[in-house]
């Protein structure tokens, strides 16, 4: 019987709080930073080394939780809901599809790193006020399997028109831009490269030749890519302009097993923001700019498979041979794609899948 | 003994405050967001929503009819033969259940071919569900009377007539719960369809799913979640109204016979077929997993046992509750267990999103805390461990308790020597269910902003959203020790229950 009681208390206490309506008090009192422990907020694909935070907390007495959650929309969303009483410290990637809704819904409490001078300029650029902090980027690209094309003597398709071309028919899969974001950054590069009002037209081809839409990255790469674990039948594949140095098992090999189609790519940076509302704004403070440091930054490649931020860090081996990161990339405005996001999708969906 | 009935029904409080609390009120609040700015009305008249409405409704309908079909030769084979092995089928039997779906249905696509259809979908749901159906309806088929349907057949009766006459009335509330359960689970069904299904197939969930994870288009979010809701909640009142009905009280104890290998023979091949050639095609991408495990995925194992623990202990204490409440009949206990089954056909966005906007000020500011995930999967596990309890419960021959009671047993007594040892039977076998549910969830933990390692599922999801054969080939072998550890458990929990029966 006695079993019950934790439920009664929690609601007891939970009606409680709810009645006295007191707010905290805010930001007037000094804030201790040293000894403080802050919650940063992300997606399921946030990882770092062993070690990196914990150098972080040394050096500067901060404690760091990671909360993770799904994806990066649904993060962003998730802030939105809770604005002024934020899950956390700081929030983890954001990237330029979603910035702008993150921008004009003010979940973050802006803040311009001394670091901001070692980024690479066009990422920060993005955010004129501040509002958010560059730390990652990379592109997602088409990429092909260079063992498959070799086998049948066909040259791998180099840009996007020939992905409608009869000879490359029903080999090329793609994850939905509905449901996933390397999916939705794939449509935005045809946007780009087409234009808004001629984009469907070329699905439309893509779909006469044959393109199989997926339900996200996942099943696309490793269950019909013929390149990677799942050796499926289809030899193209929206995937990410890092994803080659994976594939290569041999430390020593010349050339990579799948390429990367380098005029497909269109530009993903995330973004690092202090949440607004938090009660420990120096410590987040502190927290981005440690992440825009050297330590922070080459860790990224080898765990998150993404470019740092910053152009002075060296990667990997295998990056500086086999990933790719473009110098002008397709790009779409984060206030344009705010705009019309929406409207894209759907018109997406009517042309590919309806 | 009318005072009786009535505290017992006092039991059913802590549940219902339980659900109220975690469940009811985040997505009252949510739905209730979406809705105060109007317009629900122009999200109802849209012409593909209905489309996605009906897909919804006669997959799972579909889903639901093969996994009873399917179920129910398995269910009978094991418990009414006595064979070798037999307990050890029923425990593996569980496996499948507990795995992820993105796994799950990628092993399925690479048997299909990479084929998108509708099959698919139907096949992947039959392996999850199976189980359930076996599982809900095994423990009350084995202690049913032989002895009326043999009356029935030396009167004449034909096998079918027997079937339809006396076995299944008999059988019948444990069938519609099983069927009760599957249906939610097939309708609520997210990663199947997405993977499986193809982006042409949508479920009201994925819509659900995409309108407010990804667009926050909480407005018809809301109204879609309240379509769900009503419907499934009438169903679900239903549903409970009928189980009541379709109890019919008899002397409950083990009756089983030694097993025929024509009728044996096929149905475990079948079942082997459905269930061990996906298993198979799963292992075979594993690739070396001696090396898999690593220290994160030992930490997200310990994370597993650790939550399931917890939240099978949660869910049994309120689900024993629940239950015996349940068990008493009346209207209220009618709506107690519609209201326990509703988090399952509910979208785990709207709870998640609900919890979010509810739990969101110290010292009960649950978003992100330890408690959440395992709070979550208790309220899942619950309506699986009332609805093992339930049918037993129901079935006591009030004329065991008179007997109790003429022999000078007090009410205590009696309910301890009569329904404590069937309770306690049901209990272990839905307190494992709800272990085994724990360990596989994804799609509610995914949704969950969590803190700390991940759980194997979750872990298995990282794993697969990142490039390089190896991170694959670790994400199925932390798959097959998924598979292994539930099974290890289920055949503990099976061997306890067992030793229990024969003390």
């Amino acid at each position: 019987m006695h079993t019950k009681r934790p439920v009664l208390v929690t609601l007891a206490v939970a009606l409680m709080l709810s009645a006295s309506a007191c707010s905290s008090s805010s930001s007037s009192t000094k804030e201790v930073v040293e000894g403080s422990t802050i919650t940063l907020v992300t997606h399921d694909s946030f990882a770092v080394s062993d070690g990196i935070l914990e150098a972080f907390t040394k050096a500067s007495g901060i404690t760091v939780t990671v909360a993770k959650g799904k994806d990066a929309g649904v993060m962003v969303n998730e802030a939105v809901l809770t604005k002024g009483k934020p899950v956390g410290d700081v929030l983890w990637g954001t990237d330029n599809t979603l910035l702008s809704r993150a921008v004009k819904e003010k979940i973050f409490r802006p803040y311009k790193s001394p670091e901001l001078g070692k980024l690479d300029k066009a990422a920060v650029d993005l955010v004129p006020g501040g509002e958010a902090t560059p730390v990652d980027r990379g592109d997602v690209c088409i990429n092909t399997d260079t063992a498959y094309f070799a086998a049948k003597n066909l040259p791998a398709p180099t840009n996007l028109d020939e992905l409608a071309d009869p000879k490359y028919k029903d080999l090329f899969v793609a994850p939905s831009a509905a449901t996933s974001s390397p999916g939705l950054a794939f449509l935005l590069a045809t946007v780009a490269k087409y234009g808004p009002d001629k984009y469907v037209e070329y699905w439309k081809k893509l779909r006469a030749n044959g393109v199989k839409i997926v339900d996200g990255w996942t099943t696309a790469y490793t269950v019909d890519f013929s390149g990677s674990s799942g050796k499926g039948t289809r030899p193209i594949v929206v995937s990410y302009g890092s994803s080659p140095p994976s594939e290569v098992t041999d430390p020593a090999a010349a050339s990579a097993p799948t390429a990367v189609m380098e005029s497909s790519c269109f530009r993903q940076v995330e973004f690092a923001g202090i949440l607004a509302g938090t009660k420990h704004p120096l410590a987040a403070q502190k927290l981005i700019d440690f992440m825009l440091s050297d330590a922070f930054q080459a860790d990224m490649p080898g765990q998150m498979y993404v470019f740092p931020a910053r152009t002075d860090v060296k990667v990997p081996d295998a990056w500086a041979k086999f990933a790719v990161l473009p110098k002008t990339p397709l790009a779409v405005s984060p206030s344009d794609i705010a705009t019309n996001r929406d409207k894209w999708i759907k018109q997406w969906n009517d042309a590919v899948l309806g | 003994m009318e005072r009786r009935r009535s505290r017992l029904t006092l039991l059913g409080v802590a549940p219902a405050l339980f659900v109220l609390l975690f469940f009811a009120w985040p997505v009252a609040a949510i739905v209730a967001r979406g809705l105060s700015g109007g317009g629900v009305t122009d999200v109802l008249r849209d012409a593909s929503l209905r489309r996605v409405a009906w897909f919804t409704v006669w997959q799972a309908v579909l889903s639901t009819a093969c996994a009873v079909a399917l179920g129910l030769p398995l269910a009978f084979v094991l418990a009414r033969y006595r064979f070798r092995g037999r307990s050890l089928v029923e425990s593996l039997l569980v496996v499948p259940f507990v795995l992820p779906t993105v796994v799950v249905g990628a092993a399925f696509l690479a048997l299909l071919h990479g084929e998108q259809s509708v099959r698919g979908v139907l096949l992947a749901h039959v392996f999850f569900n199976v189980p359930v159906v076996v599982r809900t309806v095994t423990p009350l088929w084995r202690k049913l009377d032989p002895r009326f349907a043999d009356a029935a057949r030396t009167l004449g009766a034909g096998r079918v007539q027997v079937w339809r006459n006396v076995t299944l009335p008999m059988l019948r509330q444990a069938v519609l719960a099983a069927a009760g359960i599957v249906f939610l689970f097939t309708f609520t069904s997210f990663g199947v369809v997405l993977l499986l299904g193809g982006p042409r197939r949508r479920t009201l969930e994925v819509e659900i799913y995409q309108r407010t994870a990804q667009q926050l288009d909480l407005r018809s979010a809301a109204a879609l979640a309240l379509v769900q809701l009503v419907a499934l909640g009438g169903l679900l009142l239903w549903s409970s109204r009928s189980q009541a009905r379709a109890a019919v009280r008899q002397r409950l104890a083990d009756h089983t016979q030694p097993a025929r290998l024509v009728v044996l023979v096929p149905v475990l091949l079948t079942a082997f077929a459905l269930f061990g050639l996906p298993m198979v095609a799963l292992a075979r991408r594993a690739g070396r997993w001696s090396s898999a495990v690593g220290t994160v995925g030992r930490a997200a194992l310990v994370m597993s046992l650790r939550t399931a623990l917890i939240a099978a202990f949660v869910a049994a204490v309120l689900g024993a509750m629940a239950g015996v409440a349940i068990a008493r009949q009346g209207r209220v206990s009618r709506w107690l267990d519609a209201g326990l089954m509703l988090p399952l056909g509910t979208s785990a966005v709207t709870v998640g999103f609900g919890l979010l906007i509810t739990f969101n000020r110290a010292p009960v500011d649950l978003r992100g805390s330890a408690v959440i995930v395992p709070l979550a999967h208790a309220l899942i596990g619950l309506p699986f461990v009332v609805r093992s309890v339930v049918p037993v419960l129901r079935s006591i021959d009030p004329r065991q308790r008179d007997a109790a009671a003429m022999l000078g047993a007090t009410p205590a007594q009696t309910w301890w020597s009569i329904d404590a040892p069937l309770l306690r039977r049901g209990l272990l076998t839905g307190l494992a269910f709800a272990f085994a549910i724990s360990l596989g969830e994804f799609g509610a933990t995914s949704f969950l902003i969590r803190r700390g390692n991940p759980t194997l599922p979750t872990l298995i999801g990282e794993l697969l959203g990142k490039p390089g054969v190896a991170n694959n080939q670790q994400a199925y072998a932390l798959a097959v020790i998924l598979a292994i550890v539930t099974a290890v458990v289920m055949v503990l929990v099976d061997a306890l229950n067992m030793r229990t029966d024969r003390a």
